[in-house]
């Protein structure tokens, strides 16, 4: 591996393409697109819930067009995450078991933390109170 | 240890610092500072779906001196990310590329950067008067 002078672009040229190669480039632009709208969106829903109490505060997220908005943003945003931190973790970690590692790794944490939100969400949608109460 | 031997050019020891540089460098730094801020999106709405304790555990961090400080961290990275996100798009786009351009737009989403953090703080401070 350390004799290998020659890019791994350069080994792959001739074997033909996936047909795969734009579709990091086109989710990335697509989830950004995404975000302009619902990025100025929950900068208004944290300023509204800044001043609610915690009745207030899930009772707007329980608004069934707030809900919808709020399952929107955490999946773009944190699929833009990813992909974001993808091209990160392959432009600056050239360790190759520790870019595996990474990039394993930060998938895992943004479907977590997507589907952990999502849920959160619905829970909150669909309860008519805390659990509990 | 890189697994490759190729020799890197020492481009940042090199160059003279330029704005085309640093909105570069900074849009993946506010990036990745994003990245861990939607941690405490997930951290807030888990915590209001289970209920008020849980909720003021996230309004107690938020309200803390070190909460204000990732706060407003956040709210700059973002308004930096998202000004420069859109820049980009426009440049995939084919648009801004004379150099001319390309550094007014750089500082256009620099100094815009500042301005949208500052409207959001006025927002802020405006309500806890308010409040």
């Amino acid at each position: 591996m350390s004799a290998q002078l020659r890019t791994p672009l350069k080994i792959a040229l001739g074997l033909g393409s996936a047909r795969s190669g734009a579709h990091h480039f086109m989710v990335q632009r697509i989830t950004a697109v995404a975000l302009i709208g619902l990025g100025l969106w929950i900068v208004w829903i944290a300023l509204e819930m800044l001043h609610m109490d915690y009745a207030a505060a899930r009772a707007l997220i329980a608004r069934p067009l707030n809900a919808v908005l709020m399952i929107s943003f955490v999946i773009a945003s944190f699929w833009h995450a990813q992909l974001g931190l993808q091209v990160v973790i392959e432009d600056y970690v050239h360790t190759r078991w520790l870019e595996l590692a990474s990039q394993i790794a930060i998938k895992f944490i943004c479907f977590l933390g997507a589907a952990a939100s999502v849920l959160a969400i619905i829970r909150i949608a669909l309860a008519s109170g805390p659990l509990g109460s | 240890m890189p697994d490759t031997a190729r020799p890197l050019s020492p481009h940042i020891s090199i160059y003279r610092w330029q704005i085309q540089m640093v909105t570069s460098i900074v849009h993946r730094g506010t990036g990745i500072f994003l990245a861990l801020g939607l941690l405490l999106v997930a951290w807030a709405l888990i915590a209001l779906a289970s209920g008020p304790d849980a909720f003021a555990k996230v309004t107690a961090f938020s309200s803390s001196w070190l909460g204000l400080v990732l706060l407003l961290g956040w709210v700059w990275s973002l308004a930096f990310h998202f000004l420069n996100g859109i820049r980009h798009l426009l440049q995939d786009l084919g648009l801004g590329y004379a150099p001319a351009t390309f550094v007014r737009n750089g500082w256009i989403v620099t100094i815009g950067s500042f301005v949208l953090t500052a409207l959001v703080w006025a927002c802020v401070l405006a309500q806890r008067g308010g409040a």
